[in-house]
């Protein structure tokens, strides 16, 4: 273990040196996000993810924002485990009638000023699930939006940019 | 003498489903399937509803034969297979919530995907019923100094939705009992009436994590029931994208069940490994996940030159770093001490459930739908399926261990032996109906399909491994305590949206 932690600790810093093809897109979006962040909520935004219906996919996909090559937290984004605690509530899926009423009162366990964020093409409009029995609609339908980030699923990179977005109209 | 399942079904009407037989027996025939299951050792596969009809798929697998039986329940019932087969439970809950059937002797009745929340009946017309959310009843508390814990549906971690209830003496679970259904979205519903391509997309996102195997699933049922063979260059294709999905899953669930015990160093190690195939799989199929890329007659996307060259790289480093990976796991006494015992789940507990994947080999069933009925390319691969037997955490996380390396080692006789040619065949549009069971991360992904004269879905199932796993749970956190339970949730890693249909 100490071997690995070490090699870890020496090597360069995972981000800046994978050799993928949106190193530079996400180097770039890494340093706006970084001052953003910095300027307008000091380094510290909480984020409460919902999933209210969706397949995992998006689930997956936002996990991949903490591993070391996006590592969230560095921008002072955070995930946390109550609604109480959130300025931001991250809301995957299609909103399904079954999870209606745990979101509706996420929302309101959520305290004010609080941002909703709707990840992925289902939360946008409901996405292939529109007009099932079940499912209650976009993300919209049931709670206010601020921004929508589109994608089945958003890479991670484009969950980095929607958060950039949201961190500038949240002046 | 014991007969085999298909001479048990010899004189039933048999229908026109391929690869296995479909029977429709009478109600006597069924009945007498009832008794007979309280002493067969046959598996239940899965079994699922229509308007009037009930499915049952079963496996005898000391004879290696697959089929399904069939009641038409005009009126509307039909006798429950729950009480030889507890995993029919949930099934058969499902069945009457969605089409109002109802299983005759069932021992839990409540509602399952139903909250009570939906406008209409799923299938066909008719308002709904509704009723609030709250009014489910959940078991009582049995015993004095017991107390409930309600956990859900929003979990603390970036999680799908359910709600467990824990009855709890002190620090102690008594009992855990699930109720699960929200992230039900009424895909089966959605699928009727489209042609396989556009149903393939709502296939592909039963469980997004096991997004291949689903898609395979689902795809190979088509081809079962139209009587089409993808081209071979698809077929190895297809297997090179399940074996990625897997390996993907088990590293990340490894990571996951670490940072449980709070061993965050295997949780960095093994995103930074889940994200180098992720990333690997989106630029040789073009989507991190490998969503909608297997179709109905083949493949939606090559595989190039450099991709090949991308994956043996890919394997060669998770091959280099692994080994390392399990030998920190094995020699961490305060990580183990977590892992070992920690939520046992018998052997016969998990054979009568049919439960398959890492739950089912940690626990002594081997049972690998790669090898049992088989598909191709597997047939013709070299790999092990590891079986443990001691049913805890710390077994389900070494099943997963030598599960990536076995993958590993599919992958490269994959990309060594790839045949040449095209990747998809033409769908013809025609009826048929046919059947699939793949291999997920999870366990085997049981799918099933009917296709009308247009070569429409008339209906479509799939049962997902969670169906099986699930159940299971409630039992391993029995006399665990309650700090456990992500522990052992985590171990499982059971699907919610592959379960919830």
């Amino acid at each position: 273990m100490w071997k690995t932690l070490g090699r870890t600790l020496i090597s360069k810093p995972l981000p800046i040196d994978a050799p993928a093809p949106d190193e530079a897109q996400l180097a770039e979006l890494s340093q706006r996000l970084d001052r953003a962040a910095r300027l307008r909520v000091g380094r510290s935004l909480s984020i409460r993810e919902v999933d209210a219906g969706s397949c995992n996919g998006c689930e997956l996909e936002i996990h991949a924002l903490n591993n070391p090559f996006y590592d969230l937290e560095r921008f002072g984004l955070k995930f946390v485990a109550s609604p109480r605690h959130a300025d931001v509530l991250m809301v995957t899926g299609p909103v399904t009638q079954n999870m209606r009423e745990a979101l509706e009162r996420t929302y309101a366990a959520t305290p004010d000023p609080k941002w909703v964020v709707a990840v992925g093409d289902c939360a946008f409009d409901a996405g292939l699930f529109a007009g099932a029995y079940a499912v209650a609609g976009g993300v919209d339908a049931v709670i206010p939006v601020d921004l929508h980030i589109k994608g089945c699923p958003p890479s991670p990179v484009q969950l980095l940019q929607g958060l950039l977005a949201l961190l500038e109209r949240v002046a | 003498m014991a007969d085999s399942l298909l001479s048990f079904f010899a004189t039933a009407e048999r229908r026109a489903q391929r690869p296995w037989p479909r029977y429709r027996l009478s109600l006597a025939h069924w009945q007498a399937l009832v008794e007979r299951l309280a002493s067969a050792g046959w598996t239940l596969l899965g079994l699922w509803a229509e308007t009037a009809e009930v499915h049952a798929a079963l496996l005898d697998e000391a004879a290696r034969e697959i089929a399904v039986a069939s009641l038409a329940c005009p009126d509307r019932r039909f006798p429950s297979l729950s009480a030889a087969r507890p995993s029919a439970q949930r099934l058969e809950r499902a069945a009457q919530d969605l089409f109002g059937l109802t299983a005759e002797g069932l021992s839990d009745a409540r509602p399952w995907l139903d909250h009570g929340q939906w406008r209409r009946r799923p299938f066909g017309d008719g308002a709904a019923a509704a009723r609030p959310a709250s009014a489910y009843d959940f078991l009582p508390v049995l015993g004095e100094s017991l107390h409930q814990i309600p956990v859900g549906p929003v979990h603390a971690g970036i999680i799908e939705p359910g709600h467990f209830r824990f009855h709890c003496s002190g620090e102690t679970v008594v009992r855990l009992e699930e109720r699960l259904g929200y992230v039900h979205k009424g895909t089966e519903a959605l699928m009727v009436g489209k042609p396989p391509a556009q149903a393939a997309r709502l296939a592909a996102r039963r469980s997004g994590d096991a997004t291949v195997a689903h898609s395979l699933a689902f795809a190979r049922a088509v081809e079962a029931a139209l009587e089409i063979e993808p081209p071979p260059r698809a077929v190895w294709l297809r297997a090179l994208m399940a074996e990625l999905e897997r390996i993907a899953n088990h590293i990340g669930d490894v990571g996951a069940i670490c940072n449980d015990a709070s061993f965050i160093l295997m949780q960095a190690q093994c995103t930074v490994l889940r994200e180098r195939v992720l990333r690997a799989a989106g630029q040789c199929f073009g989507h991190r996940l490998m969503m909608d890329r297997v179709a109905p007659g083949g493949l939606a996307c090559e595989l190039d030159e450099a991709g090949v060259l991308r994956l043996r790289e890919l394997v060669a480093e998770i091959a280099q770093h692994w080994p390392e990976l399990l030998r920190i796991y094995d020699n961490r006494p305060s990580l183990l001490d977590r892992m070992v015992t920690t939520g046992t789940v018998r052997p016969e507990l998990v054979r009568r459930f049919g439960a398959g994947g890492h739950v089912g080999r940690a626990s002594g069933r081997g049972l690998d739908a790669r090898r049992l009925p088989g598909y191709p390319p597997y047939d013709g691969l070299d790999f092990e399926v590891p079986v443990l037997t001691d049913g805890d955490v710390h077994s389900r996380v070494l099943i997963r261990f030598r599960e990536v390396t076995a993958s590993l080692g599919l992958i490269s006789q994959i990309l060594e032996r790839l045949p040449a040619g095209p990747i998809a065949a033409a769908v013809p549009a025609r009826a048929g109906e046919g059947m699939a069971l793949t291999e997920s991360f999870r366990g085997d992904v049981l799918a099933w399909v009917r296709l009308d004269e247009a070569g429409r879905i008339a209906r479509a199932h799939a049962r997902d491994p969670s169906w099986f796993q699930w159940p299971l749970l409630e039992a391993a956190i029995e006399g665990n305590i309650v700090a456990d339970f992500p522990l052992c949730n985590k171990s499982f890693n059971c699907s919610y949206s592959g379960h919830d249909l």
